[in-house]
């Protein structure tokens, strides 16, 4: 199961790198339904893993020259007020309606992600025209 | 500055309700509101997810919620992968790819609702 945990984290990766996303979406359900964490413990644990993939990921973006730093400080800060709010919006809910909840969260995701892909033009022989 | 702030609160809730980094969040609404293009605003949601998932992980870990050797197993490798992927965005984006990648969201979601 550990060396489950740790390939799904190496691919969680990947997908982060390449849709601009965290990894956390994957890493919740990878530490809920392989390592058995509940879902309070697997949030707050995905959150901690995500940070070394968004430090190697940004730092790969910037030598492309594609990280704003006064956007992504005010973004930060703004997201402090935010997180604040929401980890007590967690505590207070039962275990399984937030898994539910977090479930839900996922479908929409996932629905947006496809809706992403129906906009994209058929094929990118190059990478100069995609995103 | 107001819409950076904006976007960042409400992607900070999602971020610590959902244990996600809220790039997904971020994301769209860079480009909607702010007229990033999907590179530049991929990027700079990254580099925001650190402060806004170091955040996270701070108020869970007040809270005694947090399993640091579950967190490095998954994150490590992770961190490798996100090296990779940024790499590949480089050179590919593909409907497939993305169409895949959705559907994986779909079924690990039916999968925890029921």
């Amino acid at each position: 199961m550990e060396i489950l945990a740790a390939v799904l984290g190496f691919l969680g990766g990947v997908l982060a790198g390449l849709f601009g996303v965290g990894g956390g979406i994957l890493f919740v359900p990878t530490l809920v339904l392989v390592l058995g964490l509940g879902q309070v413990h697997a949030e707050a644990t995905s959150l901690l893993a995500i940070l070394p993939a968004v430090v190697a990921g940004a730092w790969r973006q910037q030598r492309y020259g594609n990280v704003d730093w006064r956007a992504a400080l005010l973004l930060g800060l703004g997201s402090i007020a935010g997180v604040a709010g929401g980890v007590e919006l967690a505590k207070a809910l039962p275990e399984d309606v937030l898994r539910r909840l977090f479930a839900v969260f996922m479908l929409a995701v996932a629905a947006s992600v496809a809706w992403r892909a129906v906009r994209m033009k058929p094929a990118y022989p190059r990478a100069d025209d995609s995103a | 500055m107001a819409r950076l702030l904006a976007i960042g609160l409400v992607a900070g809730v999602f971020s610590a309700l959902f244990g996600v980094g809220g790039g997904i969040i971020i994301v769209p609404l860079l480009v909607a509101l702010v007229g990033f293009d999907g590179r530049r605003a991929t990027g700079t949601s990254l580099a925001a997810i650190g402060i806004t998932a170091a955040a996270g992980a701070l108020a869970y870990w007040l809270h005694g919620d947090l399993k640091v050797g579950s967190a490095a197993l998954v994150g490590l490798p992770a961190a490798v992968g996100a090296v990779a992927g940024v790499a590949l965005q480089q050179r590919l984006q593909t409907r497939t790819l993305t169409f895949g990648f959705s559907l994986v969201l779909a079924a690990v979601g039916i999968r925890l609702l029921v």
